[in-house]
């Protein structure tokens, strides 16, 4: 049914807000990538079985015709905190149950449903404290969502709920009340800038667009090719709440005079391309895409171009030349994306999350936006938040919250071990030290000390992690995915990568490390995109902030958080080996003897005999005393 | 010609032989055969009107792109930041001995095993993963590993 006209809209709007106001009971099964993963689709399953068999009206999709109470049952987007997943969210009360399985359905029902009790066992606990409300969990009670709202609180494959909640107002604002001058003013001065890396103003791309008057064919791209490793936010924007990304861009194309649209996905996000196929085919069905959007002349049309494995598709003319079934090579700017992108018309590149943000700020203005994060940087930033820390998941928090308290206060600090390191911005960031923690994070700041907010990775990293390996780790990464346009990125790197792995080896010598810093400082000066300029930071900030881990590596041989492997070995503390030979008996290698050396009890004490040791660990979780450590 | 002539028809026929559509053709025919054989290439260029040298210039660009066939089973082990932190070191190296695979190595002999190193499958916060087929299985260690690959094997005899 397509929508025609203003009022239609607001007629359509106002029905399905009432089927859902019906609605009394909600279940919200969170169906991520990574609840999904936990098994969030049996949960799902299970519930809509139960419900059916106790004879309850189980309402899936929100009903054209409002219908009496029943009980909502939704795949909902991702909720953030993944690792306690599935996460099933119950309102109108706002619990939220953690790592359901299908057999706590019948309680849930039974308790919760029915019962308007909470199933006590099933929530989030921390400290002694049991949270029943979602809200209320330090890890959730800490952030502000704008992007996010939408995710893990309405059916992420429905555009009815999308609309229920306010969905498509802005794009409504836009096409009746705003003329295309004003849409990129209120952008130009929310200072919304690019979420993808750079930073650069949306507002600026869109008035170049939009000033290629004469061009007959523009458009409008999104950057879902979420590269960097340890990063997940886009994903779940486009799993979670996929209509808010599109509206954005339909604004954008409005604005800018632009009627063809292209999303380029990842090829690891199935997920993702599944329920924005999802999401165009019902936006065409009621109008909001297509020829003549709700009456008011406007068009656009929006494709899927789906990423083949290629990180540098991330950088613009590469991926728009993928989007052209070319090799992924980045070419020489200018002509610059704004002036000739796709198909060489005028195109604007933003990434999800900022098309995400869009809405936010056509419906609520620009001013509101500015009261969120710090000058010039307005707004919020979701970050993945991952690595050695007790809360990982998906945040949202204002830009400029200082490091520390995201990784002490949302993330709840150190999994194990001590903080050593934070590693922002993937492959192109840097990584930080405790120094820089209680530096807010923005692009202003953070470029000042040579690392950028990137797509918002955050890797925590503890005392147990070798940053000569992360840095190798890194250019194992770059080296494997740089296109071998530029010689300095294609030779250069693989160079970097080699003597890594000899000081890894502990075959460095201390002017390898000058070395480094050279090559490092050719390669970024001489590669011609952003993944060959800025692939060598992991090396120079690490080499920056833990020169002494480098030298501990060459110099004295020695891995200081027992990682390199070549430069550890296993050895047994005699003072707490009570000779029990468990050891001795489980070595492959049978590099552990008895000794002469006797402990109180009058045993044999164990030692390994270093040059038949496999270093296969297998003695380490076989001692009861837990004597046996790899130094 | 050895591939399914009619199959690949249906693939070109569906996006027009467009040649801006050239990934997607391939990357459907690689869901079906779930490798690129080359005389599908080399069939595929004169459809769309590419030389062979830009059709397999662009296949062998893409990581995802495959000429060589794979196993029933590709396992992609997750060697992102996050999974590379919570040592996904180990994961990989289980899964490269419980096939029988090595890194350079990817297919196992039976073809039942394609062990791939990845980077980043968008579940950090379930790290270290790894996904068979597309369905991923969550905070993998060694022990874990064998599990999986027992089943599957399992699974293949009965």
């Amino acid at each position: 049914m397509k929508i025609t006209s203003r009022e239609e809209l607001t007629r359509v709007r106002e029905k399905f807000q009432k089927a859902l106001a019906l609605q009394k009971k909600k279940i919200l099964v969170c169906a991520g990538s990574g609840c999904v993963a936990s098994g969030s689709l049996n949960v799902y399953n299970q519930f809509k079985e139960a419900l059916e068999a106790r004879g309850l009206k189980v309402a899936v999709a929100l009903e054209e015709e409002p219908h009496d109470q029943s009980v909502g049952l939704k795949k909902s987007g991702c909720h953030g905190y993944c690792e306690i997943g599935p996460l099933v969210r119950i309102e109108p009360f706002g619990w939220l149950y953690i790592r359901v399985k299908p057999e706590d359905c019948e309680e849930i029902i039974e308790k919760t449903i029915l019962g308007d009790e909470p199933v006590e066992r099933l929530l989030y606990k921390e400290n002694g404290k049991t949270y029943a409300q979602q809200d209320d969990i330090p890890f959730y009670q800490q952030q502000t969502k704008v992007v996010l709202k939408n995710c893990g609180r309405i059916n992420a494959e429905s555009v009815e709920e999308y609309l229920a909640a306010g969905g498509y107002k802005a794009l409504e604002k836009a096409l009746f009340d705003m003329t295309p001058e004003e849409i990129i003013s209120e952008i130009d001065n929310s200072v919304l800038r690019g979420r993808g890396g750079g930073g650069f103003p949306a507002g600026k791309k869109w008035s170049q667009v939009a000033a290629h008057k004469e061009a007959p064919v523009k458009y409008i791209v999104c950057n879902g090719d979420e590269g960097d490793p340890g990063a997940f936010m886009d994903c779940s924007v486009m799993e979670g709440d996929p209509h808010r990304m599109i509206e954005g861009m339909i604004i954008a194309g409005i604005a800018c005079g632009a009627e063809e649209g292209y999303i380029y996905v990842r090829a690891e996000y199935p997920l993702a391309v599944e329920r924005l196929q999802m999401a165009i085919k019902s936006d065409e069905e009621y109008g909001i895409l297509g020829d003549n959007i709700f009456g008011s002349g406007k068009n656009f049309h929006l494709h899927i171009s789906r990423g083949a494995g290629a990180f540098v598709c991330g950088e613009g003319s590469a991926l728009t030349a993928s989007i052209e079934s070319k090799r992924g090579m980045p070419r020489t700017k200018p002509p610059r994306t704004v002036d000739q992108g796709l198909f060489a018309a005028p195109t604007v590149l933003n990434n999800v999350e900022t098309y995400a943000n869009v809405s936010n700020i056509i419906e609520n203005g620009s001013e509101w936006y500015r009261t969120i994060g710090t000058e010039n940087n307005f707004g919020t930033k979701t970050f993945a938040l991952t690595g050695n820390i007790k809360r990982t998941g998906l945040i949202e928090v204002p830009m400029g919250t200082t490091l520390r308290h995201i990784i002490f206060d949302i993330g709840g600090g150190m999994k194990n071990g001590n903080f050593k390191s934070v590693q922002i911005g993937g492959p192109s960031g840097g990584c930080l030290t405790e120094e820089h923690l209680d530096l807010p994070l923005d692009f202003d700041s953070l470029k000042a000390v040579g690392a950028i907010i990137g797509s918002g990775g955050l890797v925590v990293m503890g005392d147990d992690t070798c940053m000569v390996e992360i840095a190798r780790f890194f250019m194992h990464f770059s080296k494997k995915e740089s296109c071998g346009k530029c010689t300095t990125c294609r030779e250069g790197i693989p160079d970097m990568l080699s003597i890594l792995e000899r000081i890894t080896k502990g075959e460095g010598e201390m002017e390898d490390l000058d070395k480094l810093r050279k090559i490092a400082k050719t390669v970024q000066v001489c590669s011609l995109c952003g993944l060959g300029k800025t692939a060598t930071n992991p090396v120079m900030s690490t080499l920056q902030n833990f020169e002494d881990e480098y030298i501990a590596h060459v110099r004295d041989k020695r891995c200081p958080a027992g990682v390199c492997k070549s430069l550890t070995h296993i050895e047994i503390q005699p003072e707490n080996c009570i000779g029990c030979g468990k050891c001795e008996k489980g070595c492959p290698g049978e590099a552990i003897f008895a000794t002469e050396n006797l402990t109180p009890r009058g045993l044999k004490i164990r030692e390994i005999d270093q040059a038949k040791c496999l270093h296969c660990g297998a003695c380490i979780p076989v001692c009861p005393k837990k004597a046996i450590q790899e130094v | 010609m050895k591939t399914d002539k009619k199959m690949l028809d249906r693939i070109l026929n569906e996006y027009a032989c467009d040649k801006l559509k050239m990934i997607a053709i391939m990357q459907d025919i690689q869901k079906e055969l779930r490798y690129l054989p080359e005389d599908a290439l080399i069939y595929v260029a004169e459809k769309i009107g590419v030389s062979k040298s830009e059709i397999f210039g662009v296949a062998t660009f893409y990581g995802n792109f495959s000429l060589e066939p794979k196993g029933k089973y590709v396992i992609k082990c997750c060697d992102g930041t996050a999974c590379h932190v919570r040592k996904s070191e180990g994961v990989q190296k289980a899964l490269n001995s419980e096939t029988g695979t090595t890194p350079d190595s990817k297919n196992s002999a039976d073809g039942l095993f394609t062990v791939e190193r990845v980077y980043c499958l968008g579940a950090c916060g379930l790290a270290p993963v790894c996904t068979v087929n597309d369905e991923v299985y969550a905070a993998m260690t060694p022990e874990k590993v064998h599990e999986l690959i027992v089943s599957l094997k399992e699974a293949e005899n009965a």
